[in-house]
């Protein structure tokens, strides 16, 4: 059934009786063209594309767990495509563009919310980075507005402006920046991809993936065998252990990042607003909650969970920047599984391995990838080459030493 | 039943006058104090309660049912618990830069002044404007909004969002900074025991005979749990006695710790956890200096999990009407703060605790309409009791819908036939079973576990160190509560190497625990709340089963059941029965969600206590700022560091003016320039050289002792790490600096090598930048100062100390120093170190050998000008983009050397002859403005990625040539020296002709520098 | 978390920086050849179970620590000084 308000209003007085699951449950058939491992937001917008752009319907997602459980519904929920670097600037702004039309592609409200991301600096070194950002924003057609300190302060006046230890000094601005309904992403997309035809397996884990000569043959998974021409990894978070099985080692490692969300007020703060001297970066939901982020917890993990002291690193940066927070209340907070990349850039490529492909290593950025990534990897993996967008995303780079380094920060992951 | 009564003993002095006026106060009774009334307001209206009230207790004192408005259909809502579960009484307390929303009027303790407001509610909590969202609630099913507010798409953010978002939220958070301060404190201790009920208090007396150390944590204001609720006998004595009796025994342990009002909120890694207390809420205002509130951050090496239980609501229509409320509550008020929830109270039960609530009312003076218990048979005994009270009892019935408006009248009743009837009641009291509080065990990924044997979860495999005793371990008798509250301390205890052995515990009164729970009723008559905060209710659980969100992260997700305040504690179970039901699975394979920390909501200004304001961090000072603040210096944050940036004199009419003073002065004559801030190395050993050699990309071995040379440090990856000088003050004695704001980075990385890469090495390290002030002294007049601070007998003359030379040197009559000539400004300079005591000392000293030489202090700002006419990379520069080539360094990497980056450095992208690589920039309009971040264009070309050449990566204004000066990173920007591009800087609205130059501006043969 | 250093005892996680994982063995520059150093800077095993990991303790004993943790508990089973272990993984290889 097709939303819209006439659809709501008709099943209100119909007891809300007629509405069909968003999308059908199905058990695995024995053979797909191609198997996408991952049933996140990646991997379903993955295959809705590959069903939209490519007409390659032959397709089953694969999810351990089920739809949404991995970082698609934990995070923080920020859109942006406010990058510096040639590598990363023209594939942000391309799912920025997707994100702008999503809710018209997919028949799905995913309440993409263009309020604004704002970047506070603090001393003039950092206002020059971000200007050489804004500047390499602007020169690829993307909107980023330097504020200064009164720019700042009409916007968001009530932090500190008076007695802060890093006194606000101005921000980047990107006005098309701003925030999605993180689970109506994953929803949406498995909705739109399953109208197309594709299969979302839920509660299936693969356990092996099957070669021959140099080329997969299909994945072994807890509910059997499925063959496949192509598969695509699509696991942020456990991208090594799919590797793995591959005997292949990649240049990330698994991370916790925690995040954070205070009780439901009143509106108090419209746009997204990151501080720039310490570990903080807050904005409001539609239902009222502040929900922040910091840093990740700095240490390799599997564990959905992170430590009191990084809890309490971004909650001094967030009463820093902010005095009136003290009385707000943190409601609840949550750790996710961060596939942290040796140069802080993501992987979209084909492996050494035929008809493998993976779509790994997007640190904390991969939400706001969402809609670009699946199409992208889409774009791979039907026509066994790069999206122009996402040719910097190769796996060799590092041998070839083409890193894409936005904070230069090196091969460390944790410091990305 | 026994006849208890739960008392103080000034409780039984007469009731003061004040409260007469409560209509709902019992007579006698309870654990407030009748003698001293405390004056509050709500909604603006002066009411009267008593010390040892919570604000819901005596709200309720004085008949005050309705609370709130729920959060969707802003629906009249009342108080249901008597804890911190309660999902519906929140209010916003206090006023100002005070205000707290979403307080749960339940735990938030009366005072005198008291000053609470409902919430979510226009114009007022009676007449609410938006109270109409309930009638458009078969519109507002879950979900809804995923389906609709899409057309048109630019409506989201203007029209609907904005719409959306004033209706949502629940109280308003104070605009104003918080006036109030907090406190953290580490605390560590054997056993860490959770609760302060009748498991806790047995757990900590146990544990505390040994001579453990304990800490005994409860989140309410009063120890004893269900013991000051209930009417209940322990040891002969009454519940509350035994309670009272065990405090005073802990409180008088040396190594006991009893903390009140503090709730443990998280549990981490390896034995931490993280408590707070709530010090200064039960008072109008903090006293003076004490903190509002005090986080715990507890490590221990045990700890036993109390936390109790939290009672079951039922679904049924109307089950949100101000009046329904939980039968553990409705005791609670009666028996502990004296308080009648109403008259006349009907009692729904699905077990025999709930009938506990029958003799309380009739104890307290109320009257018992009827008892409806799901069960179809009921113990003859209760039956009978029931009867000499004159409540009916109705069997195998259930409660299908509630009347009235904003408070309740009657229920409507289904009897064991089907037939109905309305019950008259203004008070309903549910009983369901109770759920043990299995968050905290689950904070580290434990999955709790379901017990068929209480219809609840139970802990699963608990955290290590962790064992759970009474209700959280779903062991409800209070005999049971206190007996393995008992064994767990001192199992606890004995583990932590203590001699503890629990004794017996006391005897109880009899009790019964039989339930049998009813998840939902058959055929409610409105809408049946599951989760009462967040307005989901049963229909809306089938609706999530019907649009397929079945997994119970989907139901919570889609529904956003369990996602209020209260984290679901009331409401989780009661989604995941329905779902169960209509799955046809049973509750465990349905699946549990993950409790997360806190376990109730914290303040966040209690996770950042005093690191607000100026002591966000800590504030590093050079040795010379007093004397720069003297001269009222402008200082900048660099880090944690605060530095000079420049010195303005009187009639300087802004900064510029003032720094170009300050370097003409010093290519003129002298400055000195406070550079403490740089990290300094000690290094030392036999293989002092062979360390230094691996560590540095250019090559050490032939600095002879008493020189000093420039130091390149790559990463592995063959990125620049850092740069610094190595001066070599003995045969195995190496000084090195690094950059402010790598010092601590390249320490770190110093150690890694030493360590780990190569630990054969026989070599020590040491950081002593805190031990040295260091201070420029720079200018053609350098020499001729520094001869007034330094003893005689060091030839500092040009030939007997060169550019480069070094020395351990004395000042002031035999203070160690060190010498180095080594210039960031390109001019005959020197680095004047001396221990950080003396630092303030030799700073005025200085200055005073200067003053004959007309010397000025200088500040960064300077400092960067000087070392922008100069080339020179600094942070801008050495951003961990650039490799030693980019910089223009690459000609002094050492060829017949391992170092630390060697081959990383030789991929093919890192010496790409397209590289952008280092160059000067100079105004073709010599009168315009440069900004650093601009990025190079080919003239005449239009703006592009393609197109973009590079940057600008600093920029000054250089007095020594009269106009802007910039060095940047531009593409093979060496070979184009007179070639001009644009430098677009459209964020600022820059777009200025630069020519590529040397980025030597000045004294490029390096004359000034060698005199 | 807690980390119990061989030099200071238990102390808070926040006490020290983390690196990585141990296992990488540093080629010798002039004789490795750079895909061997690339594997050594940038590929790790990254696994879900037991890791030594190196953690420095700066604000302790500025000690670099080879600390043996589950990355799917955080459970931690061993803690040696980074540079004994260094040295014997020498001797081990002179052997």
């Amino acid at each position: 059934m097709r939303y819209s308000v006439f659809s709501v209003l008709g099943q209100a007085l119909r007891g809300q009786r007629d509405w069909k699951p968003h999308w059908r449950d199905v058990a695995p058939r024995t053979e797909y063209d191609v198997v996408i491992v991952g049933g996140g937001g990646h991997g379903l917008a993955t295959a809705y594309y590959l069903a939209k752009e490519h007409g390659i319907t032959n397709v089953a997602v694969l999810e351990k767990s089920h739809v949404g459980s991995g970082n698609v519904g934990r995070n923080t929920t920020i859109v942006r495509s406010n990058y510096g670097l040639a590598g990363n600037i023209p594939f942000y702004e391309h799912a920025m563009k997707l994100w702008e039309g999503l809710e018209a592609d997919i028949n799905y409200n995913a309440m993409v919310s263009q309020r604004g991301v704002l970047n506070l600096f603090h001393s003039d070194a950092q206002r020059d980075a971000y200007a050489r950002r804004g500047n390499a924003m602007r020169m690829a057609g993307v909107d980023g507005e330097l504020l200064d300190r009164e720019g700042v302060r009409a916007m968001v006046p009530f932090i500190d402006f008076d007695n802060a230890r890093f006194p606000v000094k101005g921000g980047l601005l990107q006005r098309r920046g701003g925030t999605v309904r993180h689970d109506a992403v994953a929803w949406g997309y498995a909705r739109a991809a399953d109208e197309r035809g594709v299969d979302i397996v839920q509660n299936c884990a693969v356990t092996g993936i099957r070669r021959e000569n140099g080329r997969v043959t299909g994945v072994e998974t807890s509910r059997g065998f499925i063959r496949a021409g192509k598969v695509g990894i699509s696991v942020a978070g456990s991208s090594s252990l799919l590797a793995g099985m591959v005997d292949m080692r990649l240049p990330i490692e698994s991370h916790v990042l925690q995040a954070f969300v205070s009780e439901g007020v009143k509106p108090l703060i419209d746009c997204v607003m990151t501080f720039g001297a310490g570990h903080f970066y807050v904005s409001q939901s539609d239902k009222g909650g502040l929900v922040f982020g910091g840093d990740i917890d700095g240490y390799n993990s599997y564990a959905q969970r992170g430590n009191l002291a990084t809890i309490e690193d971004v909650m001094e940066g967030g009463m820093a920047l902010w005095p009136g927070l003290g009385r707000l209340r943190l409601l609840r907070h949550w750790g996710g599984i961060m596939d942290m990349s040796m140069d802080g850039s993501p992987i979209i490529d084909r492996t050494d391995i035929g008809g493998l492909y993976l779509n790994a290593g997007w640190c904390y950025g991969g939400f706001k990838a969402t809609p670009a990534a699946g199409f992208c990897f889409a774009h791979t993996i039907a026509r066994d080459e790069p999206h122009p967008v996402s040719a910097a995303y190769r796996l060799d780079r590092f041998a070839t030493g083409h890193l894409i380094d936005e904070k230069g920060m090196g091969a460390q992951p944790n410091l990305h | 039943m026994t006849t208890i009564t739960l008392r103080r003993a000034e409780t039984d002095a007469a009731p003061a006058a004040a409260d007469r006026a409560a209509p709902f106060r019992t007579a006698a009774g309870g654990l407030v104090d009748r003698r001293r009334p405390l004056d509050f307001t709500f909604d603006g209206r002066a009411y009267t309660g008593l010390q040892g009230d919570t604000l819901a207790s005596a709200l309720l004192a004085n008949g005050v049912r309705l609370v709130g408005r729920s959060f969707k259909y802003h629906r009249p809502r009342g108080i249901l618990s008597a804890g911190s579960e309660e999902p519906n009484a929140l209010v916003e307390l206090r006023s100002g830069a005070r205000r707290e929303p979403n307080t749960r009027a339940t735990v938030a303790e009366l005072y005198q002044g008291l000053d609470a407001q409902s919430q979510n509610r226009w114009p007022s909590l009676a007449l609410d404007a938006l109270s109409v969202n309930a009638l458009l609630s078969p519109v507002f099913a879950a979900g809804f909004y995923y389906k609709t507010f899409m057309w048109p798409a630019s409506f989201w953010e203007k029209l609907y969002e904005p719409m959306i978002r004033r209706a949502a939220g629940l109280g308003r958070a104070a605009a104003e900074p918080d006036p109030d301060h907090y406190d953290k404190v580490h605390a560590h201790c054997d056993v860490l025991v959770i609760g302060g009920g009748p498991a806790g208090l047995a757990a900590a007396l146990a544990a505390g005979r040994s001579g453990a150390r304990v800490i005994l944590v409860d989140e309410d204001f009063s120890l004893g749990g269900r013991l000051i609720a209930e009417r209940r006998e322990v040891g002969g004595r009454s519940g509350a006695d035994w309670a009272a009796t065990a405090e005073a025994e802990l409180r008088g342990l040396p190594e006991v710790t009893v903390l009140t009002r503090t709730t443990l909120f998280g549990v981490y890694d390896h034995g931490a956890y993280g408590a707070v207390e709530r010090v200064s809420d039960h008072l109008a205002v903090p006293a003076a200096h004490a903190p509002r509130q005090r986080l715990w951050r507890i490590t221990a090496r045990r700890a036993v999990l109390a936390a109790g239980a939290i009672e079951r609501p039922h679904v049924f229509g109307g089950n949100d009407r101000p009046g329904v409320m939980l039968a553990g509550a409705v005791r609670t008020y009666l028996n502990r703060y004296g308080v009648l929830p109403g008259r006349r109270v009907a009692i729904f039960t699905s077990g025999d605790d709930g009938w506990r609530t029958l003799a309380d009312v009739v104890a307290a003076g109320g009257e018992v309409a009827a008892v409806i218990d799901t069960r179809p048979s009921v113990p003859p005994a209760l039956r009978r009791e029931a009867e000499a009270a004159g409540a009916r009892v109705i069997a195998g019935g259930y409660v299908a819908g509630t009347r009235g408006h904003l408070a309740l009248k009657a229920v409507d009743v289904v009897d064991a036939y089907g037939s109905r009837e309305t019950v008259a009641c203004d008070c309903l009291a549910m009983a369901n079973g109770w759920n043990p509080v299995v968050h905290l065990d689950s904070h580290l990924s434990r999955r709790p576990v379901w017990s068929e044997e209480i219809h609840a979860f139970v802990p699963g495999a608990l955290p290590c160190g962790m064992e759970a005793a009474g209700a959280a371990a779903g062991r409800f008798g209070l005999a049971d509560c206190l007996e393995t509250g008992a064994k767990a301390g001192a199992g606890a205890a004995s583990e932590c190497g203590f001699t503890a052995a629990p004794e017996p515990a006391p005897a109880t009164d009899p009790e019964s625990h039989a339930h049998s729970p009813l998840w939902r009723v058959p055929k409610p008559r409105g809408k049946a709340f599951v989760d009462f905060q967040n307005d989901v209710a049963a229909s809306d659980v089938e609706l999530a089963h019907r649009e397929g969100f079945r997994a119970v992260e989907h139901l919570k997700r889609y529904t956003t059941l369990g996602m209020a305040t209260d984290q679901g504690k009331t409401s989780n179970l009661a989604g995941l029965s329905i779902m169960a039901e209509l799955t046809g699975r049973a509750i465990p394979s349905v699946g549990t969600t993950v409790f997360r920390p806190p376990f109730t909501p914290v303040a966040i200004g209690a996770f950042a206590g005093h690191h607000r304001g100026k002591e966000f961090r800590a504030t590093r000072h050079v040795p010379s700022h007093a004397w720069c603040e003297e001269q009222g210096a402008v200082f900048v944050e660099t880090g944690l560091w605060l530095r000079p940036a420049y010195f303005p004199r009187a009639g300087e009419r802004d900064w510029l003016e003032t720094v170009n003073r300050e370097v003409n002065t010093v290519r003129a004559n002298v400055g000195i320039c406070d550079v403490t801030t740089l990290g300094k190395i000690d290094i030392q050993g036999r293989d002092a050289l062979a360390f230094i050699e691996r560590v540095c990309a250019n090559p050490f071995g032939t600095l002879p002792v008493g020189k000093a040379r420039y130091a390149v440090l790559l990463r592995e990856d063959g990125l620049v790490m850092d740069d610094g000088t190595i001066a070599r003050l003995a045969d195995t004695h190496y000084v090195m600096t690094a950059s402010t704001a790598n010092a601590a980075k390249v320490m770190q990385h110093l150690e890694f090598c030493r360590q780990w890469l190569w630990p054969e090495h026989d070599v020590q390290i040491v950081s002593v930048s805190e031990q040295w002030a260091q201070y420029a002294v720079a200018g053609p007049r350098a020499r001729d100062t520094l001869r007034g601070v330094i003893d005689p007998g060091l030839d500092i003359g040009n030939a007997a100390f060169p550019f480069l030379a070094c020395a351990e040197v004395t000042v002031g009559g035999g203070i160690p120093a060190r010498l180095f000539r080594i210039s960031f400004s390109g001019e005959l300079a020197y680095e004047l170190a001396v221990p950080a005591a003396y630092g303030d000392a030799a700073w005025r000293a200085l200055m005073a050998a200067g003053a004959a030489h007309g010397i000025t202090p200088y500040g960064s700002e300077a400092l960067s000008v000087m070392r922008i006419e100069k080339g020179h990379a600094a942070g801008a520069e050495i951003n961990g983009q650039t490799t030693a080539r980019d910089l223009g360094l690459g000609g002094m990497l050492a060829k017949k050397k391992d170092y630390v980056g060697r081959l990383m450095k030789e991929r093919p992208a890192m010496t790409d002859p397209e590289r952008p690589i280092l160059a000067g920039f100079r105004p073709v309009d010599r009168s315009a403005r440069l900004r650093a971040g601009a990025h190079f264009l080919a003239v005449g070309a239009s703006p592009s990625l393609a197109a973009d050449e590079g940057y600008m990566t600093s920029v000054a204004f250089s007095p020594s040539l009269g106009h802007w000066i910039g060095i940047g990173l531009i593409r093979r920007g060496t070979e184009r020296h007179g070639e001009r591009v644009r430098a677009y800087d459209p964020v600022r609205g820059g777009d200025v002709e630069v020519e590529i130059c040397s980025p030597v501006f000045v004294d490029p043969k390096e004359e000034k520098l060698r005199v | 978390m807690r980390i119990r250093c061989p030099h200071c005892g238990e102390r808070d996680n926040g006490e020290f920086s983390y690196l990585g994982d141990a296992a990488p063995v540093r080629p010798d520059g002039m004789e490795a050849e750079a895909a061997a150093m690339h594997d050594y800077v940038y590929l790790r095993d990254n696994p879900a179970g037991a890791i030594r990991e190196l953690w420095y303790h700066g604000a302790g004993c500025r000690g670099w620590l080879v600390v043996t943790r589950d990355t799917r508990t955080h459970a931690i089973s061993d803690v040696a000084p980074a540079r004994d272990v260094a040295l014997a993984r020498r001797k081990g290889e002179a052997a």
